[in-house]
């Protein structure tokens, strides 16, 4: 279906989804990357190897979940921004979700925006706790929101409930 | 209306000028196309069609098409989509075809070049991902390489590609094309290179093989022992009722208008097309503030790649397969366009309309090799629908029918960026060669390019490509040995 939709299926998900026993031990990457493309940049992005390398680049990325860290430093640098760091640990009722953001205005720290699905629907309240712009980052803002944790797998977008940087 | 702020570009804009169309008093930036600075007045109707008095604005904003014909300080039919703004310029709409007998035209001059024809080793022309590449090869390998672009700045496409690349390292990856552009003119030797800008090659000579070149008014004669046609492609139109309305335009074209010149298209857009340009296009609309209604594509599956279409549905944008636009409707500007359904035999269903109201409609159904030049050399050329539409034979090594005219990039099938560059890379390396220069490494960069190219191409997105471009070596070989 995501072929007609571009949003990813439940089916498609479970195949890529951290399994849970790693999300109980903290931060890691989720990788929403569905279909064949020639594309390598998460493997050269990981610096702890947690990503395998590619032996043709029109590979799906396998990562190792042991390895990875959520450290983060592949969201910025994936082409597709299909890449979201998901922390179940946070606190006993949020998670922290980690995402790309390329749009202006950007949400500060502290703020509550609005939590979106992946088909951009409204499905609850985040509130932003790190906004990652700098260099490395490269114009693909990194943004840190808290969600209830149920909403983990759900939440992939925010919108602001703002239009200006008043 | 213009981009105040944008998340990933600032906008270079030259002193503010005033300037008049149809005798009333605007303003704009020097430098800027005339076509964004009327866009950004509100002006979309540039001129009116030769028979049916209809409106008209740009289509390609590039140059390719004739869309945006206007007078221009008494002079007809020029390209406002290219044409720079300078302080005062007298611009008139066109009314069917210019007037030459009483158009004030400054002529082409030849008298300071005479006779003389200029040579070299190399001409590139086109100085888009593929001709940097390629000039940059032929040059590494010991090659006297000129260098041509009818715009003034280098990159072609790339300046206003503002997402990051796929592919590998070696393609630049992660990075964004409008900063590949800059990495690849840094690249150049400029020293070496002879580079000539706001140049149009205008007609390839069979008899002599030599290029005849409009620069800044002058017509300019290049005999170079080897070409590399590097032109890149243009976008197609679709047919529909209405479909030359002013504020339908070609996909690329909104995306140079905002990417490049930081003029918005308009308020809300229906993109026609879900493949990595309709996609790309879509997210970058929305990245400059402008509501995208809905991505529509009249196949049933999506033809981009899917990371591209769930980052648009991430911010809310439907995507409507097996839809196609049934009518636009519009006095002089476009209004709304009804939608509607396509069943499997791809008829449109009765019942399924839908109404959007809309002031811009982006085509983006694919891009045809602009091949001109290679037709005029007679080159052989193949209609391979895959491949964009009528495209050169060539063998592996770039090389076309007609010995000494390679090609490189969407010209010879249109195909991503990153193996523009590579084939780019390979048509220059080849084309030294067989001049004699090797520096010798001819043999070791040819082979990375060769298996660069196989790995872009090996994946299932590739099929057609792969199929396409099979039947053109296959039809060289034959022709070889013939």
């Amino acid at each position: 279906m995501i072929e007609k939709t571009g949003v990813p299926t439940r089916k498609d998900l479970a195949g890529i989804f951290p399994p849970k026993e790693r999300l109980e031990k903290g931060p890691v990457a989720v990788i929403e990357c569905f279909q064949r493309i020639p594309c390598d940049p998460c493997y050269t992005a990981c610096r702890r190897g947690a990503i395998e390398e590619f032996e043709d680049i029109n590979d799906l990325p396998r990562i190792d979940f042991e390895r990875c860290n959520g450290c983060s430093v592949c969201v910025s640098k994936c082409p597709g921004l299909a890449i979201f760091i998901v922390d179940e640990t946070y606190s006993e009722k949020e998670a922290l979700i980690k995402l790309p953001f390329e749009f202006l205005p950007l949400p500060q720290k502290g703020e509550e925006v609005d939590a979106l699905n992946r088909q951009g629907e409204v499905v609850g309240e985040a509130k932003v706790v790190k906004v990652q712009n700098g260099r490395y980052e490269d114009k693909t803002p990194v943004i840190s929101i808290l969600v209830p944790k149920k909403l983990s797998m759900e939440v992939r977008n925010i919108r602001l409930r703002r239009t200006s940087d008043e | 209306m213009r981009i105040e702020e944008h998340p990933i570009l600032t906008f270079k804009k030259g002193r503010k000028v005033e300037f008049s169309f149809d005798g009333e008093k605007m303003w704009g930036y020097e430098g800027e196309p005339i076509a964004a600075a009327l866009h950004a007045n509100g002006v979309r109707v540039l001129r009116r069609s030769i028979k049916l008095n209809r409106p008209r604005g740009f289509y390609c904003a590039i140059g390719n098409c004739s869309s945006c014909l206007m007078k221009v300080n008494g002079e007809p039919n020029v390209k406002v989509c290219v044409e720079k703004l300078k302080e005062d310029m007298v611009v008139e709409t066109q009314k069917g075809k210019g007037d030459l007998s009483t158009a004030k035209i400054s002529p082409v001059s030849s008298s300071r070049e005479g006779k003389r024809i200029r040579k070299t080793d190399i001409a590139v022309i086109g100085a888009g991902p593929a001709g940097l590449l390629a000039a940059i090869s032929a040059h590494q390998m010991g090659a006297k390489v000129t260098l041509l672009d009818r715009d003034s700045k280098l990159g072609g496409q790339l300046i206003k590609q503002t997402h990051m690349f796929f592919g590998s390292e070696e393609q630049y990856a992660s990075i964004r094309g409008i900063d590949i552009a800059d990495i690849l003119a840094n690249k150049l030797d400029r020293e070496k290179t002879d580079i000539m800008l706001d140049a149009t090659v205008v007609g390839y000579y069979r008899e002599d093989g030599v290029l005849g070149i409009e620069q800044n008014n002058r017509f300019i004669k290049i005999k170079p022992e080897r070409i590399i046609v590097a032109t890149g492609a243009s976008e197609r139109v679709l047919a529909f009722p209405n479909n030359d309305l002013p504020g339908i335009y070609g996909a690329g074209a909104a995306q140079t208008l905002m990417n490049e010149h930081g003029v918005v298209p308009g308020d809300n857009v229906l993109m026609v097309g879900a493949g990595n340009i309709g996609l790309i296009v879509s997210y970058q609309l929305m990245q400059a503030g402008i509501n995208v209604k809905a991505i529509i594509d009249a196949a049933p599956k999506i033809g981009g790649y899917w990371v591209h279409a769930s980052k648009v549905r991430r911010l809310g944008v439907p995507i409507y397969t097996s839809y196609t636009v049934k009518e636009a409707y519009g006095k002089e500007n476009l209004e709304k366009v009804t939608i509607w359904e396509l069943d499997e035999d791809w008829q449109p269903l009765k019942g399924t309309e839908m109404d959007l109201d809309v002031d811009v409609i982006c085509i983006a159904v694919g891009l045809s090799p602009l091949a001109e030049l290679l037709w005029q050399a007679g080159c052989q050329m193949k209609y391979i629908p895959e491949l964009g539409g009528h495209t050169p034979v060539r063998d592996e090594d770039m090389q076309t029918t007609t010995k000494g005219i390679y090609v490189a990039g969407d010209v010879a099938g249109v195909e991503e960026a990153s193996s523009a560059m590579v084939e780019g890379s390979l048509a220059g390396l080849c084309a030294a060669k067989s001049l004699g220069y090797d520096t010798g490494r001819f043999k070791e960069l040819k082979k990375e390019a060769i298996n660069q190219l196989k790995g872009l191409r090996s994946g299932p997105v590739s099929e057609g490509i792969r199929k396409g471009l099979k039947q053109l070596i296959e039809l060289r070989r034959k022709s070889k040995n013939d």
